[in-house]
């Protein structure tokens, strides 16, 4: 099954040339690392064109043409980003996100809500009914076996409510990946990301913040866009490693109910799978110095045609190490500088 | 009845020699030498006040510069502190510096020295029936060890530490930022002085449990004490077993910055999350430092207003044991995000959760105590029931963030700045404006207007929440804590929170009008200004009471 969709993949590299007339500023700053990243896309490509396949072009296109990485995503206004005079959550991309987002819209917040409504009512008739006025003589009662038994018993009930359903979502953040998820090493540093691809051989890049002008220049949300994005596939597994460099950072973006501390001697992992293509913002979120509101984050899920698309204009291999050891020794160490 | 016809102490009255109750010492030893628990607690007042000033002054600064997107004003500060060419970055560190003095000093320099300092001093010893505390000296120097202590953390504003001038690390000072990310002696200067306030700290805590153990007057038995007493009781406990922890937590935070040892350096062994686990094992029983005595404080006024007896007196005295036991074991839900292990989080969530259960004992025993009573709504017990409402809100969003699930996409969010600014700022500060209503007669001799009480609250409890309410959208929305600056889509209720200060600032304008002219001005107060709802030992004492009280012990049966 995967050697097929690895075939389809080849295929559509052939007509990859044609995406590349609509390149973006951020594909042209790709351009040179594309051409020294030409070689290993070569020998990656060359197993595919061993089999029988029906796009025998492939093969041939491939190492002649330079990969164009796809088009620089247009953020959808309303996804993944806050939205003016939000009251509520962002709309949820994950399975995990969609049962939190649920757990609270639809538990926490009408238990809490109903709560404090409660109290509020009741103290408001109490001063109503028991003010000086209406009642000059106060009772003397300052036990009630049974009603402390009732408001002690009735929360702890409440709690178990919210507790099992707690736990299983815990549970469910907490499963590992699939042995196949793409693997993401995230480094937080002062002040932006590095992200790298160790599978796929592509070495770390750096992601700073676009300034105002360029922002506006892009369509995207100053303070939330960054210059180069983290690209992922969207419907697969991810597995995210995450890790500071000097202080602690925070790797969060709340459309996916994502937010992982990225702590310098530690490899924190995160596993999830982006529902649909789409640009995700979010922003550190562990206070690390001067510029800590200055490294915004940005997901860039990519159908998984484009993401391997992608990849190979990074000079990487979109099949990973995993499935074609052979092609890894010669990918790795070509040391394409994707610094962007 | 009585059990103390064998004290001379009561024939004190034939002895005129004996008798100190009305001989003053002169001002700088009565000030500055003070043994007194009264002129203690009235030294620590007016500290957290001024503390207070300089705290909320800060928070003004940050909703200035919160009202709009962009940077307005933080550029022309850092400018002003650090020089004429202070960059971009030195205005970004001043911001950090803003946050972490508002925390540090509205926790340190303010909510604890007034509640316990301030009315843990004035009203224990009284509401016992003790003379004094049980060691005065000590409870001098307790208080005086917070002048330097409060004179470092701000004089670490002027020294360098790090992009800027300042220490820039959060109130929480987490390793690796405070250590090899904070050149320059501010922070050392931050660090020193949270040891000294948690030296003072100990102190008082010590204070306070020898004298409510030993000092209690014949009769006073445990289960008789008031709740504030109680409240301070445990409280004492919290501090004692909490700041021991803060103090080993920093000084490797010292050494680690200065003598080159990696307690918290994963490239020496060691391990950023271990401060954040010592820290947060002081911070959360911290929190409950600072609430716990408005909890007393709380059951006094609701009691006196309302006529009755406290309701559930033993359990509203064990849920505060018991929320101080609990407040030890739960301080990892401060860490959800930091990469623990499912199992960690699993329990760390559950037990949380469990505090909310006599948290809930305390809001309906209240409840309890004004149902069937005659209640009366003066200032002060306006604001004890602000406080009800208020930390019930704040209360319930907590058990949100108790999700370890669901903290991941709240946690450092402004939905926890919403949270704790509830339970603290509306719930810990409406404690201290209720308390200090309810005994400004008895403290001061003199009654505050009423009026003036009234309409401090009602322009307050709006601010504050204009303030704080939006928040929680906010931080829903996913703002993170701790920015300068933010997107445009988190306008708007940055807009009307910074009104919700501009509101709240009015209001403690009115309380230090009403503060004054109240001191000035104000009608003398009665021994007993509430009535027959009051019953603690205070109240029968004169106002203000006596330099030295209860030179006979009273007998309680």
């Amino acid at each position: 099954m995967k050697m097929v969709k690895s075939l389809v993949l080849a295929g559509l590299l052939a007509f990859s040339p044609a995406l590349g007339m609509t390149q973006t500023a951020f594909a042209q700053d790709n351009a040179a690392s594309a051409e020294s990243a030409a070689a290993p896309v070569a020998e990656a490509a060359a197993p595919a064109a061993a089999a029988p396949a029906e796009s025998a072009a492939a093969p041939a296109a491939a190492p002649a043409e330079k990969v164009a990485p796809p088009p620089r995503m247009k953020p959808t206004e309303g996804i993944g980003m806050p939205m003016p005079g939000e009251i509520t959550i962002q709309k949820q991309f994950t399975d995990t996100g969609r049962q939190a987002l649920w757990m609270h819209d639809w538990l926490l917040l009408p238990i809490i809500t109903f709560t404090s409504i409660f109290v509020l009512v009741l103290l408001a008739w109490t001063m109503y009914r028991y003010r000086r006025a209406a009642n000059p003589v106060p009772s003397k009662t300052s036990h009630n076996t049974l009603i402390e038994i009732i408001w002690t018993v009735a929360p702890v009930l409440i709690l178990l409510v919210i507790a099992v359903p707690s736990i299983g979502l815990l549970a469910d953040q907490y499963k590992p990946a699939p042995k196949d998820a793409l693997t993401v090493k995230v480094t937080g540093y002062q002040w932006y990301w590095g992200y790298e691809y160790p599978d796929q051989g592509i070495p770390e890049f750096v992601s700073n913040m676009l300034t105002k002008e360029k922002a506006a220049e892009n369509g995207e949300p100053y303070l939330l866009a960054p210059d180069n994005r983290l690209v992922l596939p969207a419907g697969k597994p991810i597995k995210l490693i995450i890790t500071g460099a000097d202080v602690i950072h925070s790797f969060a973006v709340p459309s996916l109910w994502v937010k992982m501390d990225a702590v310098p001697g530690r490899l924190n992992e995160k596993s999830f799978t982006i529902d649909k293509p789409g640009v995700y913002y979010g922003q550190c979120s562990e206070l690390c110095g001067a510029r800590h509101g200055f490294m915004p984050i940005a997901i860039e899920a990519l159908p998984p045609a484009q993401f391997d698309q992608w990849v190979l204009s990074q000079g990487g291999n979109p099949k990973g190490k995993a499935e074609t050891p052979a092609t890894t020794a010669a990918a790795a160490p070509a040391g394409a500088p994707a610094k962007i | 009845m009585t059990t103390t016809t064998a004290n001379p102490d009561d024939f004190h009255g034939s002895h005129a020699h004996d008798d100190h109750g009305d001989h003053l010492p002169g001002f700088f030893a009565r000030w500055f030498m003070s043994t007194n628990h009264k002129d203690i607690g009235t030294l620590y007042l007016i500290f957290a006040i001024i503390a207070g000033i300089i705290g909320g002054s800060i928070s003004g600064l940050m909703r200035a510069e919160l009202a709009h997107p962009g940077i307005q004003y933080l550029h022309a500060w850092a400018q002003m502190m650090d020089g004429p060419d202070a960059s971009l970055d030195q205005a970004y560190h001043l911001w950090n510096v803003l946050i972490t003095a508002h925390g540090l000093i509205m926790v340190f320099f303010m909510v604890m020295p007034a509640m316990i300092g301030g009315f843990g001093n004035w009203f224990v010893p009284i509401m016992i029936g003790a003379p004094d505390m049980a060691f005065p000296r000590m409870n001098n120097i307790s208080f005086w060890l917070l002048i330097p202590a409060f004179v470092l953390l701000l004089g670490s504003t002027f020294v360098p530490g790090g992009t800027g001038n300042g220490a820039g690390t959060g109130w929480t000072v987490y390793a690796p930022l405070s250590t090899s990310g904070s050149a320059g002696p501010a922070v050392d200067m931050a660090i020193l002085s949270l040891h000294i306030a948690g030296a003072s700290s100990i102190l008082g805590a010590v204070n306070f449990i020898t004298t409510i153990f030993n000092m209690r007057a014949p009769g006073m038995t445990l289960h008789k004490m008031p709740l504030f007493v109680w409240s301070v009781l445990v409280t004492a406990f919290l501090l004692l077993l909490a700041l021991p922890v803060l103090a080993a937590a920093i000084t490797m935070l010292l050494t680690d910055r200065n003598f080159g040892t990696t307690f918290y350096d994963a490239a020496g062994g060691g391990d950023p999350e271990l401060y954040q686990h010592l820290f947060w094992f002081f911070g959360h029983p911290e929190v409950y430092i600072m609430i716990l005595p408005g909890f007393g404080i709380i059951s006094q006024i609701v009691s006196t207003f309302s006529r009755k007896p406290v309701f559930g007196y033993l359990g509203m005295a064990y849920a505060m044991v018991a929320i101080g036991v609990v407040g030890f074991v739960v301080w990892a839900h401060h860490m959800f995000t930091t990469g623990m292990s499912v199992n960690v989080k699993m329990y760390f969530t559950a037990a949380t959760m469990v505090i909310a259960v006599p948290t809930g004992i305390k809001i309906f025993s209240w409840i309890a105590t004004m149902w069937g009573g005659s209640m009366s709504f003066k200032t002060p017990m306006v604001w004890a029931i602000g406080f009800i409402f208020m930390f019930t809100v704040g209360g319930v969003t907590g058990v949100v963030l108790a999700n370890g699930g669901v903290d991941d996409v709240m946690h450092d969010t402004y939905y926890v700045v919403a949270h704790f600014h509830y339970v603290l700022s509306l719930g810990a500060v409406f404690g201290l404006f209720a308390g200090f209503y309810y005994w400004f007669p008895k403290m001061s001799g003199k009654m505050y207007n009423e009026f003036l009480g009234q309409l401090h609250f009602w322009v307050f409890f709006i601010g504050v929440n204009l303030l704080f309410f939006p928040m929680h959208f906010l931080g829903l929305s996913g703002m993170p804590r701790r920015y300068p600056d933010y997107p445009e889509a988190f306008a708007k209720w940055n807009a009307v929170a910074s009104h919700g200060y501009e509101i709240m600032a009015v209001g403690m304008l009115i309380f230090f009008v009403n503060l004054i002219w109240s001191l000035a001005a104000g009608k003398k107060a009665a021994d007993n200004p509430w009535g027959e709802g009051a019953t603690t030992l205070e109240w029968t004492l004169s106002s203000p009471p006596p330099f030295h009280q209860f030179e006979t012990l009273p007998v309680i049966d």
